[in-house]
């Protein structure tokens, strides 16, 4: 019991496993999943669909923290590629056009990766904290995607581009199944070849990672270029499902809901080890709960109290002064035994 | 002639140049020289190309729309001049103009109402701070907690718009106090302008406030110095509670309502003002009155393209980007040179 | 014998952080008008018995008397308060603030409750005057070199009325006419009666400034002296120790096992190389199979000179040969992939990594110098772990086991195994036997004796002269940033290389 306690996976899934037990109990239909036109429905394919742009998010976001960089950009970069995709959907004659879509989703995701290369350089080259380095194309994105949208909310009817964001393939939504490739292609990328150990070392203390030969400036651009592209894609299921870019509310306090995954995942703020399962199951996590207030019946909006405390409830449990707290309390107690066995 | 060398300038105008350059490259006042060299230039800028810019109502409406945001910055410039920062102040801000309004609504007096929610936001304050400093949450996490929780407070109070209609608050958001013929103020702008007065007696002529500048110096030497470094570091979080609350009255002053979505984005607009008003956001350099002047430029920005009329809003925040992106660049170079 | 009355006296200091005593029943103590010098190399015991004075550690037991009266410090500022002032390696004051602010920090006379600025000033320019010290009070600190900004400290430190002055390696970064002002200082307040504790690793200065020594080692106190009474030599000796260990069963190489030099160019080759406020230019020449041991106290430029050469730190002037072709090293990387590493004497802030398993700790260098999309095959990644483990004996012996739960000889050998992973032709250890059970000590030492003779070029520092004797077929002895020696191994013994240490008598090089 012990040992499963101290796993790094076991308080995000057993705070999972408590959600859903909650859910069973005051709804006993909860984990009914029905088949109807040959699609899954059910609140937990809802989960699934409804928190797939921030898990996509949450994994570049886990390499990002791993580097102990942070970042904040990534609900800008959401705006910008949905109104980029959007606008030339829109700008051609043929919406309807697979072709067409391609096209943006390319554009979409080429422009994400160029800001993905800038916040890199500023951190990686200028050397400036990544928590600030972000904030500027955090506070200037946004204006980016009006610019782009000229400020209008533009809606597209284009049913290829719909697929992204609400279709289903092979009874699932289409979202998920993106969610699940990204997720697997980031596991593959890291843990199959070397990038994994080389973000951990970085993470865990760069200069030891110097001296032992790591190069870290290309390894850091790369981190967060992957974030900026996996924001892109995020935006633009985000964008499809609503049929529309918005530049002020399209992926708005995101970055936040994928911060908390990767912390409730178990990865630490500090930097270095990270588990991308954990954060699957931290997005998880944040998605089951918002789901589960709204079926409760709270205004959806209010979770942010129970986000605030979960997160405040994490990061006490990672604090070291709480591990040292524990451990002088458990030094006491055993002193206290050891004194009374002598007595 | 051309074979003679140039007469020797008079001494003093080298120096002079030197000492002008040793001021834009001195990290505590270069920032601050440029932020104001830009202001002037942006109010010039304004008052040649658009009609009515001369109006001296223009700069006072600068102060009067933007009171709110002026208290807000200098919360942020403590926390910032230690080295944190502060993400819940826009929300804090809105949970206090929700608790306002709807206290308002059930009638309690604002005499209870506005000291009420400025010790609750001042608490506020003091949990985040006691996370950072005895829990050594980053502030970034801690305030980002305290976010959730504010905004979340906020829906939980309601999630329709609550209007004001207590007199006294109509009269605050109503009064003009006229200063000179054609030109007005509201008593908000006199709330903000005492709260930065008071701020600029603490900063420098308080232990309190010299604390603040040793800890974004140096927190160890701090320690070492033997000055109050944990109960500071706390306090600058109460503070910039007390002044998001202080904010969030103001707000509801100006827009005679409470709603749960309101000033979203506002903590970045807050850290913005205190940047580009020459606060280093790794902590130790900066005033208050720069950030009063960040405060301006922002202010003046969006005047600016109101008057404009071509360009459109959302340019305001590309530029705040702009700059905010210069004036990181400027703090690096400039902290680089030191030595 | 009647002896005035201490300025302060501290009996039977203990102080135990987990799992090591950091001092064992020191007792120390210190008269008014007196500079008295705390010697011993690292991990002597020198800082934290500083630290127990000035209230920044608790001790577990001892009593500190100030003044006659028994004094218990809950911190740095209850210390000040009692007249123990402390001025560190690092100044601790901050840069971004004025000298006058900084002078006066938390002390400021205040009217009516705001700071009076005229007095503060005022106050501020009266104690940099009382040390004839010419500086504006309205300049920015940070705008001052650090030696300056020492003087500063002092300045701050003499207004808490100081009885007892705690100078931590003040003249680290001062030039000699910089260090002359200092002790110019430092008389003035000695003979205003404060009493002085200094500590430095230039014995030169010890001796010129100090009247009286205490040296620790290991935690323990070995005795206190009269400076005029002891010889630098019998200080050498007493600071670094003898040591009586299993390890004297180790054969001794000598020179007789060394290839002919003329026959070979040497496989590194430096020509002055040298770097500004770190080293003065020096030329090494270390041949294949040879280990070269380095020796000289802290701070006397052994560790400089080893990262200069591994390209952790970038030379300023000189050139630096590697197998007959010159090679620049800008960062440690370059030196990796021409097979020169260097194995840091911090190992917790420059080697480990300890949230990582032993396997990736030893695949890590060799990893880094494929690049990450080559990935070593998880195969020969346990094969290379396997195998390290096994011929280092690392325990515990398994390969996923995180390295902080491994011991500090055991993160030694996973290091060591990381270096030798990739095939090192020159292996720069710096002090790999420090902290570690004397066990392990002894299998470092006899693997980097048959990695010599399996054709290893080998960099040996240590603070331990014991064992660069040992070791080593020839030894080069540095001292205030120089290179004062590059003498053969031939039937040295501890004392040849004290003097030399001691006194640079470059008369005894032999080569």
């Amino acid at each position: 019991m012990r040992r499963l306690m101290a796993h790094r996976l076991f308080w995000p899934v057993a705070m999972l496993a408590v959600l859903l037990l909650i859910n069973l109990i005051a709804f006993p239909g909860f984990f009914s999943v029905q088949i109807r036109d040959g699609h899954l429905f059910g609140s937990l394919i809802d989960i699934l669909r409804n928190g797939s742009p921030t898990l996509m998010i949450a994994i570049g976001m886990t390499l990002v923290i791993a580097t102990r960089g942070i970042d904040l950009s990534v609900g800008a970069i959401c705006a910008i590629s949905g109104a980029v995709a959007c606008s030339i959907i829109l700008g051609s004659s043929d919406p309807g056009n697979p072709g067409t879509v391609a096209v943006a989703v390319i554009a979409a995701i080429a422009i994400s990766l160029v800001l993905g290369v800038w916040n890199g350089f500023l951190v990686s080259v200028l050397g400036i904290q990544p928590i600030i380095a972000t904030l500027i194309l955090m506070t200037a994105g946004r204006g980016v995607a009006m610019l782009i949208t000229e400020g209008q909310i533009l809606t597209v009817n284009s049913p290829p581009f719909k697929v992204l964001g609400s279709g289903f393939f092979a009874g699932l939504p289409v979202s998920v199944l993106i969610a699940a490739a990204l997720f697997l292609f980031a596991v593959v990328l890291t843990r199959r070849t070397a990038l994994g150990l080389m973000i951990e070392a970085v993470g865990i203390n760069p200069e030891a990672s110097r001296l032992a030969g790591v190069r870290s400036r290309g390894l850091l651009i790369s981190v967060y270029v992957f974030t900026a592209f996996c924001a892109a894609i995020a935006g633009l299921v985000l964008t499809s499902n609503q049929t529309a870019a918005d530049a002020n509310n399209t992926g708005l306090f995101i970055e936040l809901d994928a911060i908390l995954a990767v912390v409730i995942g178990g990865t630490s703020l500090a930097g270095g080890r990270y588990s991308l399962f954990g954060t699957l199951i931290g997005a998880l996590v944040i998605q089951t709960l918002v789901t589960t207030v709204y079926t409760v019946g709270i205004p959806p909006i209010a979770t942010m109290v129970f986000k605030a405390a979960v997160v405040t409830a994490v990061c006490l449990l990672q604090s070291p002064r709480t591990t040292e707290l524990i451990d002088s309390w458990h030094r006491r107690a055993q002193l206290r035994r050891t004194l009374e066995a002598s007595a | 002639m051309t074979v003679l060398a140039p007469a020797p300038r008079p001494a003093e105008t080298p120096s002079r140049l030197g000492q002008v350059r040793n001021w834009l490259t001195n990290p505590k006042y270069g920032p601050v020289i440029v932020t104001a060299v830009l202001l002037v230039g942006m109010l010039v800028a304004g008052a040649f190309r658009y009609r009515g810019f001369t109006n001296p109502q223009v700069i006072a409406n600068l102060f009067i729309d933007n009171a709110y945001l002026l208290v807000l910055a200098v919360g942020m410039t403590f926390v910032i001049l230690t080295g944190g920062i502060d993400l819940s102040v826009g929300a804090v801000l809105a949970m206090s103009t929700m608790i306002t309004a709807s206290l308002l609504q059930s009638g309690w007096s604002p005499g209870v109402i506005i000291p009420l929610v400025l010790v609750l936001t001042s608490f506020l304050g003091l949990l985040v701070g006691l996370m950072i400093h005895y829990f050594q949450i980053q502030p970034f996490i801690a305030t980002l907690a305290a976010m959730f929780l504010a905004r979340g407070l906020c829906y939980v109070i309601s999630n329709t718009t609550i209007s004001i209609v207590d007199p006294v608050f109509v009269a605050l958001a109503q009064t003009r106090i006229p200063i000179l013929p054609r030109l007005s103020i509201t008593p908000s702008v006199i709330i903000a302008i005492f709260v930065v007065a008071a701020a600029v007696f603490v900063l420098h002529y308080t232990r309190l406030g010299r604390t603040v500048y040793a800890i974004g110096g140096s927190e160890q030497s701090g320690v070492l110095m033997g000055l109050p470094v944990a109960r500071t570091k706390v306090l600058v979080y109460v503070i910039s509670g007390f002044c998001s609350g202080l904010a969030g009255v103001l707000y509801s002053f100006y827009t005679l309502s409470g709603y749960a979505l309101t000033a979203i984005g506002t903590e970045l607009d807050a850290i913005a003002a205190v940047v580009i008003g020459g606060t280093l956001l790794t902590g130790g350099y900066g005033f208050v009155l720069g950030s009063v002047l960040g405060v301006l430029v922002l202010g003046t920005i969006q005047t600016l393209i109101t008057f404009d009329g071509n360009l459109t809003s959302w340019w305001t925040r590309i530029f705040i980007g702009a700059l905010l992106l210069v004036f990181i660049i400027l703090q690096k170079v400039l902290t680089a040179r030191r030595v | 014998m009647t002896e005035p009355q201490p300025a302060v006296s501290m009996e039977d200091i203990t102080i135990t952080f987990p799992g090591v005593k950091a001092l064992d029943a020191v007792s120390f103590r210190m008269f008014p008008g007196e500079v008295h010098s705390l010697m011993g190399e690292n991990g002597a015991g020198k800082s934290t018995l500083i630290k127990a004075l000035t209230g920044v550690y608790r001790i577990d037991s001892g009593v500190i008397t100030l003044g006659g009266e028994q004094v218990s410090f809950s911190g740095t500022a209850d210390a000040q308060e009692a007249g123990i002032s402390t001025v560190y390696q690092e100044v601790n004051l901050l840069t971004n603030l004025t000298v006058a602010e900084n002078i006066m920090l938390g002390r400021e006379p205040r009217r009516f409750g705001a700071i009076d600025w005229r007095a503060t000033r005022k106050r501020a320019v009266e104690l940099l005057e009382r040390l004839h010290l010419d500086i504006d009070p309205n300049s920015r600190l940070g705008s001052h070199s650090l030696a300056v900004q020492q003087l500063i400290a002092i300045a701050r430190a003499t207004d808490f009325n100081a009885r007892v002055l705690i100078l931590d390696e003040p003249t680290s970064s001062l030039d000699a006419d910089e260090v002359q002002e200092l002790f110019r200082i430092i008389r003035e307040l000695k003979a205003d009666g404060v009493a002085i504790l200094f500590v430095s690793h230039f014995l030169d200065q010890v001796y010129e400034i100090s009247d009286r020594l205490t040296v620790l080692r290991n935690g323990a106190l070995v005795g206190e002296y009269l400076t005029d009474e002891i010889l630098r030599i019998e200080l050498v000796q007493k600071m670094i120790g003898k040591e009586l260990t299993v390890l004297d069963a180790l054969e001794r190489k000598t020179k007789a096992q060394t290839v002919d030099e003329d026959e070979l160019v040497p496989y590194i080759r430096a020509l002055g190389l040298s770097r500004k406020g770190s080293i003065e230019p020096i030329d090494l020449e270390v041949y294949e199979g040879e280990v070269v041991g380095l020796a000289g106290l802290l701070g006397s430029g052994r560790t400089e000179l080893a990262r200069i050469l591994s390209g952790v730190d970038r030379a300023d002037a000189g050139t630096l040969t590697v197998a007959g072709s010159s090679a620049r090293f800008r960062t440690p990387r370059q030196a990796i992939h021409e097979r020169v590493v260097y194995s840091s004497e911090n190992r917790r802030s420059e080697g480990i990594l300890d949230e990582l398993t032993v396997r990736d700790n030893i695949a890590l260098a060799l990893q880094a110098d494929r690049g990450w999309f080559r990935p070593i095959p998880k195969k020969r990644q346990n094969e290379l772990a396997e195998s390290y483990i096994q011929a280092l004996n690392i325990r515990p012996a398994n390969p996923d086991a995180l390295l902080k739960h491994l011991s500090g000889g055991n993160q030694q050998k996973v290091l060591l195994a990381r270096w030798l992973a990739i095939a090192p032709r020159l292996l720069i250890l710096d002090e790999p036997t420090r902290g570690i059970d004397v066990g392990a000590k002894a299998e470092i030492q006899k693997l980097v004796s048959n990695l010599a003779e399996n054709g290893m070029s080998v960099v040996y520092i240590s603070a331990e002269l014991e064992e660069v004797l040992r070791l080593s077929h020839r030894i080069a002895v540095m001292r205030d940033r120089r290179m004062v020696a590059d003498i053969d191994n031939d039937d040295l013994i501890t004392d040849d290389l004290l003097a030399i240490i001691a006194d640079g008598a470059e008369t005894e090089v032999v080569a």
